[in-house]
């Protein structure tokens, strides 16, 4: 365990010992967020599909006047396509880019709270056992008798950013 | 002295005075004669010396110091301004340039080299370098004076004496403040303040007791003559002594007015000048006028579904509500584009210098005439613009005109011309680089192109197809290459530019007479007059300046063109593109589908849509970074009701769908 924690990537927890998030839901799995990355927690809005642009990042929203990417986490995580409900949200966030802030929306399912996660009860992805590519979490956090996804959006955003796969449009 | 503010303020200030000071030695330049200039100049190092010592930029005070010094003898007459005087203090001002920018910076060696050469200019300019010691000797004096308690009671005012002090020579002036009484017994109209002054002149000791003549019965009047030194003296050693005085005033602000302002009869019409200027502008921050023009932006959008809700409820006053919100907000709008235009004069000032530099380099005569630098385009257009024109210019200079003697020979004058004209045309400013040098060598243009296998041999072309052939990156017909140009590099830069600026270029060259080179740039990148459209769901908009026509594609045609898409128009065949097909959209083509006939330079280029909703303006906003690889997409805007429809980019597209069907071709 021990040995497993110490490989949590420093780039998140930068020395810390906790660390505040917003937590939410994606296709049944519970993820968190740095809070302080979080701008915005939108209802839906109406999407507008982008031709071309990958699936990741497959149509833009109008967030207050200014036009910016939904990105669809769970394409990066290869998980199903979940029915929209009452509770879907768009949570926008800034996230950077070469250098560069970008605001961008990711959709969710549900989103929960604002809450405290340690970083004693962190434990860096198990190279075996887990579908998702190990570089795009960056902890695992227990929490209870669930895990918290805490996904590295950088490398999730850098992957989709530099390769991805064209989207092909629906309707 | 460390507040950050005033130091930003200075650098901008300074930068201001720099550009000023360039523009008139650049005209000074152009005629040596020209008195006006020379006080322009002068005025201008003078208030850099001044508010740079203010601000506690003694290098640079001290080494301004020695320009002013120069310019104020030619101000006097005492050396003629020469070519050689303006390239030296155009690179001193270069250098005044790095000296405020990093004041701590050091730049000894290079102001001393700098200093060297701009004493040799001088000393040139006298012609014998002996005017150094012929000058008058100069004589620094101490000067206490005090003025009777109620003196400006009775009339007399302080200043204008300062002044007359100041016109004498050199002057520092600094303000004895120790009789000052407290505020409970300050009487405002009693004087209580008395001068330190030191002076540094050629004139006797009774033109300064001229200067007191008509206060000298009941002033205190002290004059003591300190150390007697050649009149060159202020060209060389004089930095150190004028930087600690400089200092003085700055430590009394509030006498800080009355110390500094008279040390020359010039400085206050300068400041007056200024401060008649500032009334007029306000400077602001580029990026809040973006934040503003966000802002209305989004209070168009607003503004837009509340006339929808207003149209569809029966309640009269909301209604008249909606209509005034409607004519406010479009005011709002427009008034918010003036704002973000400026003229382009701010961007071809900057060629005068390049094309000085220029001549000095190719040792060719250009003469550079600009004109409508009135023409106002978008600020972040002239920006962006000032690269590609660079390497117009360049081009012009280094390429396009011949050496004197050739243009002898062939019979034209010695001095190559390059003219820069901008004009307003349509929702677009054109901006022409024009010279009468050599023009483009077609010959040499297809050699070189073959031979890098750009174009097949015994290719046909058009004129225009070769001469964009020169933009293509690597390309240049220059055989030598040279310090300015000829490496290939630099007119696909103009290029790419001109496309991400949704602008067109256009070559004309006559060979022997020169060459012409307009770039169309749409007036501003912020708002866009749109064509927009329906394919599938989505909602596009088609920039109107591409636009030709539109027209309705036939049943027939649209079943025959199974095959071959084309459309003939008016006897011409134009291609075309199904947008739905392009865009993947899997929705089934409306009855009657529309073509929007577009134009991309050279080509015309059908687009089919499945409906055509009507022309839109609207403001652009730009594509997020996630998206840069999307190139069919040249922004976004954001519609009436809130929904955003992406902008096409034409150019891109047509390019796009031409790699479509060769895939479709390579794999039927």
């Amino acid at each position: 365990m021990t040995q497993a924690a110490r490989k949590i990537s420093e780039e998140i927890w930068g020395g810390r010992e906790d660390l505040e998030v917003l937590t939410f839901d994606i296709a049944g799995e519970m993820f968190a967020l740095e809070a302080f990355i979080v701008q915005e927690i939108l209802d839906l809005l109406p999407e507008t599909v982008v031709p071309g642009a990958k699936a990741f990042v497959g149509s833009v929203i109008n967030f207050r006047g200014k036009v910016i990417p939904l990105a669809d986490i769970r394409l990066a995580f290869g998980m199903d396509a979940t029915r929209t409900t009452i509770d879907s949200r768009i949570i926008v966030i800034v996230i950077d880019i070469d250098g560069e802030p970008v605001l961008t929306g990711i959709r969710t399912d549900k989103v929960h709270e604002v809450t405290t996660l340690m970083r004693a009860a962190g434990e860096a992805p198990p190279s075996v056992g887990m579908r998702w590519r190990p570089d795009f979490i960056d902890c695992l956090v227990k929490r209870g008798s669930e895990f918290i996804i805490v996904p590295n959006l950088q490398a999730i955003f850098t992957a989709q950013h530099d390769h991805g796969v064209t989207a092909h449009n629906h309707g | 002295m460390s507040f950050p503010d005033p130091i930003a303020v200075f650098r901008t200030e300074a930068a201001e005075l720099l550009e000023q000071i360039e523009a008139g030695l650049l005209d000074l330049n152009v005629n040596l004669g020209d008195k006006d200039q020379v006080d322009a100049v002068f005025r201008g190092l003078h208030t850099l010396k001044g508010s740079g010592a203010m601000f506690g930029f003694e290098a640079l005070a001290a080494f301004t110091h020695h320009c002013e010094t120069a310019f104020d003898r030619v101000r006097k007459g005492e050396v003629p301004a020469t070519q050689a005087l303006v390239t030296a203090v155009l690179e001193a001002k270069d250098h005044m340039r790095a000296l405020v920018e990093t004041p701590t910076g050091d730049f000894e060696a290079r102001s001393e080299y700098l200093l060297a050469n701009l004493r040799q200019a001088v000393e040139g300019a006298d012609g014998s370098g002996a005017t150094a010691a012929a000058g008058p000797a100069l004589t620094l004096y101490k000067i206490r004076f005090s003025l009777p308690q109620n003196a400006m009671a009775n009339g007399t005012n302080p200043l204008p004496l300062l002044d007359e002090l100041a016109e004498l020579g050199e002057c520092r002036i600094v303000a004895d403040r120790s009789r000052i009484p407290s505020l409970d017994q300050l009487f405002p109209t009693d004087l209580h303040l008395s001068w330190d002054v030191e002076l540094l002149t050629a004139e006797p000791r009774s033109a300064i007791e001229d200067v007191f003549i008509f206060v000298m019965d009941e002033m205190e009047l002290d004059i003591q003559e300190k150390a007697v030194a050649p009149a060159a003296a202020p060209v060389a050693p004089a930095p150190a002594p004028v930087a600690s005085q400089m200092q003085q005033p700055a430590e009394a602000p509030v006498v800080a007015r009355p110390a500094m302002a008279p040390a020359s009869p010039t400085a206050p019409a300068a400041n007056d000048a200024k401060s008649a200027k500032a009334s007029e502008n306000v400077r602001v921050p580029a990026e809040r006028l973006d934040e503003l023009m966000d802002r209305v932006g989004e209070l168009v959008i607003a503004q837009s579904r509340l006339s929808q809700l207003a149209g569809g409820s029966g309640d009269l006053q909301l209604r008249a509500v909606s209509e005034d919100v409607e004519r406010l907000s479009g005011e709002l709008r427009d008034t918010m584009m003036v704002l973000r235009m400026v003229p382009v004069a701010q961007l071809f000032g900057r060629f005068r210098r390049l094309v000085h530099d220029l001549a000095i380099e190719t040792g060719k005569t250009i003469e550079l005439v600009t004109e409508g630098e009135t023409t106002e385009v978008d600020k972040s257009v002239i920006e962006r613009l000032a690269d590609p024109l660079v390497h117009l210019v360049r081009n012009s200079c280094d390429h396009g005109l011949e050496p004197p003697e050739e243009r002898v020979a062939a019979g034209k004058g010695a001095a190559g011309h390059i003219s820069l004209s901008a004009r307003q045309q349509a929702g677009e400013v054109i901006i022409t680089i024009k010279d009468d040098g050599r023009g483009i060598n077609k010959d040499r243009v297809r050699a070189k192109a073959e031979a890098s296998g750009l174009i097949p041999a015994n290719a046909s072309l058009t004129d225009q197809e070769l001469y964009q052939l020169i933009f293509q990156p690597g390309f240049s017909t220059a055989q030598t290459v040279t310090n300015l140009s000829g490496r290939g590099v630099g007119m696909d830069v103009v290029k790419r530019t001109i496309d991400a600026l949704r602008g067109t270029i256009n070559v004309a060259s006559h060979p022997g007479l020169g060459s012409e080179i307009s770039l169309a740039i749409p007036l501003t990148l912020a708002i866009i007059d749109g064509l927009l459209v329906r394919v599938g769901a989505g909602r596009y908009v088609i920039p109107l300046s591409a636009v030709e026509e539109c027209l309705e594609l036939s049943v027939e045609e649209d079943m025959r063109s199974r095959g071959r898409s084309f459309i003939s128009l008016r006897d011409s065949l134009v291609p075309f593109i199904r947008l739905r097909d392009l865009f993947r959209t899997g929705t089934k083509p409306d009855q009657f589908q529309k073509v929007v006939v577009i134009s991309t330079g050279s080509e015309r280029v059908g687009l089919v849509v499945d409906q055509i909703i009507g022309d839109h303006q609207t403001v652009i906003k730009g594509m997020s970074k996630l998206h840069h690889d999307v190139t069919t997409f040249s922004g976004a805007t954001i519609l009436g009701d809130g929904d955003v429809a992406l902008i096409l980019d034409v150019g891109h597209l047509v390019a796009e769908g031409q790699q479509q069907e060769a895939h479709l071709r390579a794999a039927g």
